[in-house]
């Protein structure tokens, strides 16, 4: 960056940036090192004493089956919203790429449930599929199938899934139709004149080069899937039946909130952190290749 | 083939003022109608789950509770809208839909309008001034990306509550205004400002306000639609952040009420009144979204680089 023209005042930068630094400070870092502080604390039952105990409030949480269960919940969870919705849009983004009319109108058709609160995509889909009256619940029941979420762990699951994955795919379809809008269309018709078939041309030549969106979109929906669906997680079964669907996310909450065990929680908290810098990390690693290619 | 397609497209195209290449080589005309057969299958997967809150909300709830639910509205549009919008329901405390629409409008209209400004202003100092500190202060910023309420959700509640911002305003939107990505969007942006606009502006005696309100503004009109669309878009659809801060029913959020109108495997809950808030719920980020599409796609591709 070469030496830039700027202004020469001395205290106006640091009034400028006062308002968002003096939120950050209060809201995020202080929190953040209370919860890292509290994480090697453990306070008694009355709230009375608090020692410090080193790692032992992490072992305590790996070592809870309720925690692995919410560790595999939400690995299952993630790869599951991340793979439909990314499948689901893509397909959507390859034929819209095909089509010559009405571009713009199947973009806005299908741009909506980005506007939408994942609590109630959530709800949305349980009133669909809802035991008592969902239409749906009641189709699947009237067809012979023992269609009931609210009892059944991996109906529960399914059902937030789809809530989620839904959700999503107006996200990842925007980025796969800018991704493929920058593969340079002679590459395609070169393939063509050669005689490879439209199959052929998308494994060989589309999926290659939108392998760069295809991994901002990993990362993006894997994120989504960790903290974003709380909502619907707690709208929809509220972490049942019986822990079905309990993510990690779910978990600090209702341990932090619910259970009040603050230990446990912090140690979480932390856990969470760890996972938040690495996907960031991982985001912005594969940023800076971008812009060196493009 | 390649020419007809040329020639149907055409048309479209000039009316929707979009510069169209024509038909690609290679794609034959029964591919491109599979394509429009999936792409409507598509529509309908995303769409139809909304159409059918629409349904149900104009629907008796008898009839909802009678599965299965007819395909087209009822004739109760107007009593169930009614009742919910003037009425209020047992389950949010008698607090009508009017009340939690505006409580949603001022938390999404003030964090859109906060992270904006705020953004704004650091960036403005990170770009045009040197001074001590500064690049500690942009990682600083920088860092907050990865500290979301979920990894110091207690620590920050105990701070919402030493403040006693518990069910204010001021504690829904202050707390969510800082932006590590819009100041990073509007320092990439500012960046892009040849200096020499700078070096003109202190030539002509602009100190930095006028440089600021004059030339750095209009410039950044664009930037500040689509962060706009995104933020507004954001803050209206949280939900973890109300459901800690608000515990008064007049204090809720239009998405947080919903969820406390549910009650599981339950006749008790009004279920059309419930569709009738979804609607209503949905309906203004959805507007927002469509009529500002443009903006809308280019803040979403933009803010998440």
């Amino acid at each position: 960056m070469s030496p830039r023209v700027v202004f020469p005042n001395k205290v106006l930068p640091y009034v400028l940036l006062a308002p968002q630094l003096i939120i950050v400070a209060i809201f995020f870092y202080w929190p953040a090192s209370q919860a890292l502080y509290q994480s090697v604390l453990r306070e008694d039952p009355f709230g009375l004493r608090t020692t410090f105990v080193g790692l032992r409030n992490f072992e305590r949480v790996l070592a809870d089956p309720n925690y692995i269960n919410a560790v595999q919940n939400t690995a299952v969870f993630s790869v599951a919203v991340a793979f439909l919705a990314m499948a689901i849009a893509l397909l959507l983004a390859v034929m819209a790429d095909k089509i010559i009319k009405g571009k713009g109108f199947y973009r806005t058709m299908l741009i909506w449930p980005y506007a939408i609160a994942p609590a109630i995509a959530g709800m949305v889909w349980l009133f669909m599929f809802n035991p008592a009256m969902g239409t749906f619940a009641y189709m699947l029941r009237s067809s012979g199938y023992a269609w009931d979420p609210l009892l059944k762990g991996d109906q529960a699951m399914w059902l937030v899934i789809a809530a989620a994955a839904w959700k999503q795919i107006s996200y990842n379809f925007l980025f796969f139709v800018a991704g493929l809008q920058a593969i340079p269309k002679t590459l395609i018709e070169a393939a063509a004149i050669d005689g490879a078939g439209e199959t052929k041309r998308f494994w060989t030549i589309v999926f290659p080069l939108l392998a760069p969106t295809t991994f901002f979109l990993l990362v993006i929906n894997t994120t989504y899937a960790f903290f974003d669906t709380f909502g619907i997680i707690h709208a929809v079964t509220g972490g049942g039946p019986g822990r079905a669907t309990e993510t990690l996310v779910y978990k600090v909450y209702h341990d932090g909130f619910v259970n009040l065990i603050l230990g446990d929680s912090a140690a979480q908290s932390v856990i969470l952190m760890v996972i938040v810098i690495a996907l960031t990390a991982i985001q912005f690693r594969y940023v800076e290749k971008k812009v060196h290619y493009g | 083939m390649a020419e007809t397609a040329a020639v149907t497209g055409k048309s479209t195209a000039a009316k929707l003022g979009r510069k169209e290449e024509g038909a690609m080589l290679g794609v034959s005309k029964t591919s491109r109608y599979i394509a429009h057969a999936i792409l409507i299958l598509g529509v309908l997967i995303v769409a139809f789950p909304i159409y059918y809150t629409f349904v149900a909300s104009t629907h008796s709830l008898q009839t909802i509770l009678r599965p299965p639910l007819p395909l087209w509205p009822g004739d109760q549009f107007f009593a169930n809208y009614y009742q919910a919008i003037f009425g209020g329901v047992r389950q949010t405390g008698g607090v009508g839909a009017d009340l939690l629409l505006f409580n949603t409008t001022v938390m999404a209209l003030g964090i859109a309008v906060g992270k904006i400004a705020i953004s704004l202003l650091s960036a403005y100092a990170i770009v045009f001034f040197r001074f001590p500190g500064r690049m500690i202060f942009f990682w600083l910023i920088f860092i907050t990306l990865m500290l979301p309420v979920e990894v110091r959700i207690l620590p920050t509640y105990k701070v919402m509550v030493d403040l006693g911002l518990i069910n204010t305003y001021a504690g829904l939107i202050i707390p969510l205004i800082a932006s590590a990505t819009a100041t990073l969007l509007f320092r990439t942006f500012f960046l892009t400002i040849p200096g020499e606009l700078v070096e003109a502006a202190r030539v002509d005696g602009a100190g930095p306000w006028r440089f600021f309100k004059d030339i750095l503004l209009p410039l950044s009109k664009t930037n500040l639609a689509a962060l706009f669309v995104i933020m507004f878009i954001y803050g209206w659809t949280q939900y973890l952040w109300p459901l800690l801060i608000t515990t008064s029913n007049d204090m809720n959020t239009i998405v947080i009420a919903l969820r406390r109108m549910i009650s599981f495997a339950d006749a008790e809950t009004q279920w059309h009144i419930v569709m009738v808030t979804a609607i209503l719920a949905m309906l203004p980020p959805v507007a927002v979204v469509v009529f500002m599409q443009r903006w809308f796609v280019k803040g979403l591709v933009e803010t998440e680089k």
